[in-house]
């Protein structure tokens, strides 16, 4: 690969782009070197092109040229998948934000990769519908983004993630090819899923320029309540419990004293401090009668389970400045010391208390202060090891305990990430997870599909001595 | 070239800042390009790059981004991990304006000298050249009056956008005090405002009026000058402190309740004195205990209440969140709440009502492409609602879209919030009108 790009390509870039589109300069390179991680490399150039065929052509040039291409969206990835590794050129989708068709009659979207979710959420519910998968990251993420890292958010518990909203993709492969697979009819099995194996792909195989997106009816209603328990243990046991009972809320969401902490100093939205935990349980559906009797049962449940105070959203204003606080959970963690290792473990239901309680242990172990809240009802939780990055020491017990939350997920039938992909945070602990078997299925696809290795390198797939998230030098103190 | 103190951008503040994104999709330059470096988030790399010395101070990128932001904290409001971005922006701007003002050409030399240290700093001053510009515009002489470059700060260019824009009258503050209308509820002093008293003395007079009727008596305190904010978002905070120092010593002590602004602009700047002296063991303790009086006129009317004596305006308006009320004071619902209250007004919401209009100080003076692009894109905004109004809170925002409305030939007026309530007493009872009782002149 190389690891420099010289005058001539930059020329043929800016060709393809357009003079302003092509980005060299040296306050550029800076400020596209980095995502929503701690990392700090410096691309080669960024190009923002504007349609499918200048993205084709961007490719075509790469595979000439051997160059490396890091698509990017918004840039609010947690797990480093954008962020430009051995002299990448930066691709940035942003340009290609149209919304193309809201097709109200076979109830799908189709939209270029740089729409931001909020903003396909309120254009389509404007007509009645509604498109489930909100990461906290809604308002500042794009669809492309949320493909190309299958994201997950707060009402998939109910309605499932982005994969289970992709009809169709539209993608350029990495020679520059382009191709589409699915489309408007809702069935189909034809042949492999390649939408499914492009959902989540990270950027390695290939650029994601069109997607169609499965939409569904507005639910009428909705109700927020929340939750407070003295011991967390008892949060946790209320969620099996809950889902046991065989109820599927929008919504179970956890958040743990510290987190709460931390957001009541960004904005105050009357959080219980004095709580060790509190749940925040979303219903909706289209019949009042129903949601009254799932709340009900909701509340007796967590009742039998030791919560204490319930309370119920009154307005909507109650209830979005409650979700709104859950949303920003990550950023306000900043609050409380300088750096996190945002983690995205994914666990069956059952082993829920069990893995809080060992986190709780390998926090008190390690002497690090983690923060624990997550999409509880699905088992994702985000365990946030907060530190310090300039203190090496610290560091060190940091590791130690990302190592020890990992092997306690696999350890208790779960995954490494839930929602954020692996990126470069995660790929050292690749194996560990899937196992060789499934490794190797992957690297075959990964050949196939991008022989030249061009598409986002060093990225999902571990190189024992390469850089993972403690050894890849970022300068951000 | 790294920063030199004094004013350096303080690390614990740029350190704050995780990345998230969330501050893109509320930042004017960001939509507007979909270029990172013109983000939130690519100036703060920048602004740490350059403190860690990764990246020159004098380099041609970074000087552009600290002049392109519009210094609108939209994207302070928005930041969950806490990160001030105006205590990041003033003090690099002043860097760079440091570090580059031997470079600049003369006539920008002259011109910043003429602006920013004389004409703001001295009411008088800004007066005398607000009463020539009137005249110039009389006798048609409005070439002088552009070669200054006062025409575009005031966004006066040309000569049609210019005649009504420049009220007949200023608002001098001379220690006047006007008592409160029936029960006395606090006594109020009140910051005239720079451009506000001179282009816009109705809406001090209209500010004086409704705060009477709230039950507030209210004094002009004479020897109060221009707040400094033109100047600090300039890159000049020396300069700055100069004038708040001013106002400090000519407020305090003075028995009042709070302190009242009518202009967002001027409001945040007269709340963040405490900022600005923070590294001055003499100053800090007072600016603090200053700024902690100082209310935007809707807040405080929000919060004492308003007389109900209100008559019907049969209008469709919309509001425009002034960036340093909805963002750097965070208020945003006072305003409603009060034009909520008058009868017959119907309020229809622009879409992005609180994104930049594109005024923002001198930017019209630095950034005149940028500046245009976000005025279109506000005009067009506000034409999705067809207002027969537009209320904002801030002359600076008046200013620039009266002159993007007029541009597109639209037929809407602007007006202040207190302009509103001002018109709904006098509808109401048309007899208790302060001098001079001049028929309420759109802004
Ligand atoms: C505060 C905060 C909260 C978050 N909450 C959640 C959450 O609840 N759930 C969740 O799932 N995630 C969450 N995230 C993570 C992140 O927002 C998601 O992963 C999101 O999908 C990334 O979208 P983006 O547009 O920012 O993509 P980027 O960060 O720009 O890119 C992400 C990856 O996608 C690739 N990519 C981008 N566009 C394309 C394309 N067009 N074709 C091919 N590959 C592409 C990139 O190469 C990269 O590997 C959160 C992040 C933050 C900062
Ligand atoms: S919202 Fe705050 S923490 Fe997030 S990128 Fe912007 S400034 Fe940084
Ligand atoms: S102050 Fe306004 S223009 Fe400047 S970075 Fe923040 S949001 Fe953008």
């Amino acid at each position: 690969m190389r690891t420099d790009v010289s005058p001539n390509v930059l020329d043929e870039l800016r060709e393809i782009a357009g003079d302003s589109h092509v980005l060299t300069a040296d306050e550029d390179l800076l400020t596209y070197g980095f995502d929503g991680t701690w990392y700090d490399q410096r691309p080669l150039a960024v190009v923002l092109p504007a349609n499918t065929a200048e993205v084709s052509a961007i490719h075509k040039l790469a595979t000439r040229e051997r160059l490396a291409i890091t698509p990017r969206a918004l840039g609010s990835g947690l797990s480093g998948g954008a962020v430009p590794l051995s002299g990448s050129l930066i691709l940035s989708i942003v340009r290609m934000n149209a919304i193309l068709e809201i097709d109200e009659t076979n109830h799908v979207a189709v939209v270029q990769p740089g729409v931001i979710n909020a903003d396909l959420q309120s254009a389509v519910e404007a007509r009645g519908l509604f498109y489930p998968p909100d990461p906290s990251s809604y308002k500042q993420s794009a669809i492309g983004g949320n493909v190309a890292e299958n994201a997950g958010g707060a009402r998939c518990l109910k309605y499932g993630v982005t994969s289970n909203y992709v009809q169709a993709l539209e993608i350029v492969l990495p020679d520059g090819a382009v191709f589409r697979t699915g489309g408007k009819m809702v069935k189909n099995v034809t042949g492999y899923d390649l939408r499914a194996l492009f959902t989540g792909s990270e950027g390695t195989l290939g650029t994601i320029t069109e997607i169609t997106l499965r939409l569904i009816p507005k639910p009428k209603f909705s109700r927020t309540a929340m939750a407070t328990f003295a011991k967390i243990d008892d949060a946790a046991r209320t969620v099996t419990a809950v889902m046991a009972a065989g109820l599927i809320p929008t919504s179970i969401e956890l958040l743990d004293n510290l987190t709460m902490q931390c957001l009541e100093e960004f904005s105050p939205a009357g959080l219980p401090l004095e709580a060790d935990a509190i749940l925040l349980f979303a219903v909706d559906g289209d019949h009042e009668a129903a949601l009254d009797a799932e709340s009900a049962e909701i509340e007796r449940i967590a009742r039998a389970n030791g919560a204490g105070e319930i309370r119920v959203a009154h307005s909507q204003a109650d209830s979005d400045r409650l979700w709104a606080a859950r949303r920003v959970i990550a950023p306000a963690l900043a609050r409380k010391r300088p750096h996190r290792l945002g983690e995205d473990i994914s666990i069956p239901r059952s082993a829920i208390p069990e893995m809080i309680a060992r986190v709780r242990t390998i926090a008190a172990r390690n002497n690090v202060i983690i923060p624990v809240f997550g999409h509880a009802g699905d088992g994702n939780l985000h365990p946030n090891i907060l530190c310090d990055r300039r203190d090496a020491e610290e560091m060190k017990r940091v590791r130690e305990a990302a190592r020890e939350i990992f092997e306690t997920a696999v350890d208790l039938g779960g995954t490494l990430s839930g929602e954020h992909g692996i990126g470069l945070l995660k790929k050292q602990f690749m194996e560990m997870d899937v196992g060789p078997e499934a490794l190797r299925v992957m690297r075959a696809i990964k050949n196939a599909l991008d022989p030249l290795g061009i598409m986002n390198p060093g990225k999902i797939f571990p190189d024992p001595g390469g850089v993972d998230a403690f050894t890849l030098p970022g300068v951000t103190s | 070239m790294s920063f030199t103190a004094p004013d350096i951008p303080p690390a614990d503040v740029f350190n704050r800042c995780v990345r998230c994104g969330l501050c893109l999709p509320t930042c004017p330059t960001y939509v507007e390009t979909l270029v990172e470096t013109s983000g939130p988030r690519g100036r703060i790399a920048l602004i740490k790059a350059v403190a860690e010395g990764r990246l020159n101070l004098t380099s041609p990128g970074f000087v552009h981004q600290m002049s392109e932001c519009l210094d609108c904290r939209a994207c302070e409001a928005v930041c969950p991990s806490g990160v001030e971005y105006g205590r990041l922006l003033e003090p690099a701007r002043t860097q760079v304006q440091r570090a580059t003002a031997a470079r600049q050409p003369w006539h920008v030399r002259t011109l910043r000298w003429f602006l920013l240290d004389r004409v703001f700093s001295s009411m008088a001053l800004l007066r005398f050249v607000a009463t020539l510009l009137r005249l110039s515009q009389k006798l048609g002489l409005q070439s002088l009056a552009r070669a200054t470059g006062l025409l575009r700060v005031l966004h006066l260019e040309d000569s049609e956008k210019l005649a009504p824009r420049i009220s007949d009258r200023f608002f001098v503050p001379r220690d006047q005090r006007w008592s409160a209308e029936g029960k006395r509820k606090a006594t109020v002093f009140m910051h005239a405002g720079c451009v506000m008293h001179v282009a816009f003395a109705n809406v001090d007079e209209a500010t004086v009026r409704v705060l009477q009727k709230a039950g507030c008596d209210v004094v002009a305190p004479s020897g109060q000058g221009c707040c400094g904010a033109i100047n600090i978002h300039a890159g000049e905070m020396e300069r700055g402190r100069q004038l708040a120092k001013r106002n400090i010593t000519a407020f305090e002590g003075s028995g009042a309740d709070v302190y009242i602004i009518n202009a967002a602009g001027c409001g945040s700047t007269l709340k963040e004195y405490g900022n600005l002296f923070e590294d001055d063991p003499e100053w800090a303790q007072r600016a603090a205990a200053f700024s902690a009086q100082v209310r935007d006129v809707t807040e405080w009317l929000d919060e004492v209440g308003i007389s109900p004596d209100l008559g019907a305006i049969e209008r469709t308006i919309t509001y425009q969140d002034p960036c340093h009320l909805v963002h750097a004071q965070r208020i945003a619902g006072a305003p409603r709440r009060l034009l909520a209250k008058i009868p017959g007004l119907r309020l229809r919401e622009m879409p992005e009502s609180s994104l930049c209009c594109g005024s923002a100080g001198i930017y019209n003076l630095t950034q005149p492409e940028m500046a245009e692009r976000l005025q279109k894109r506000k005009v067009a905004n506000i034409m999705r609602v067809t207002p027969e109004i537009v209320v904002t809170a801030n002359p600076g925002c008046a200013m620039q879209m009266a002159a993007g409305l007029r541009e597109a030939g639209a037929e809407i007026s602007i007006k202040h919030v207190v302009e509103m309530l001002d018109e709904a007493y006098a509808a109401y009872s048309p007899s208790i009108r302060l001098e001079p009782a001049s028929a309420s002149s759109s802004v």
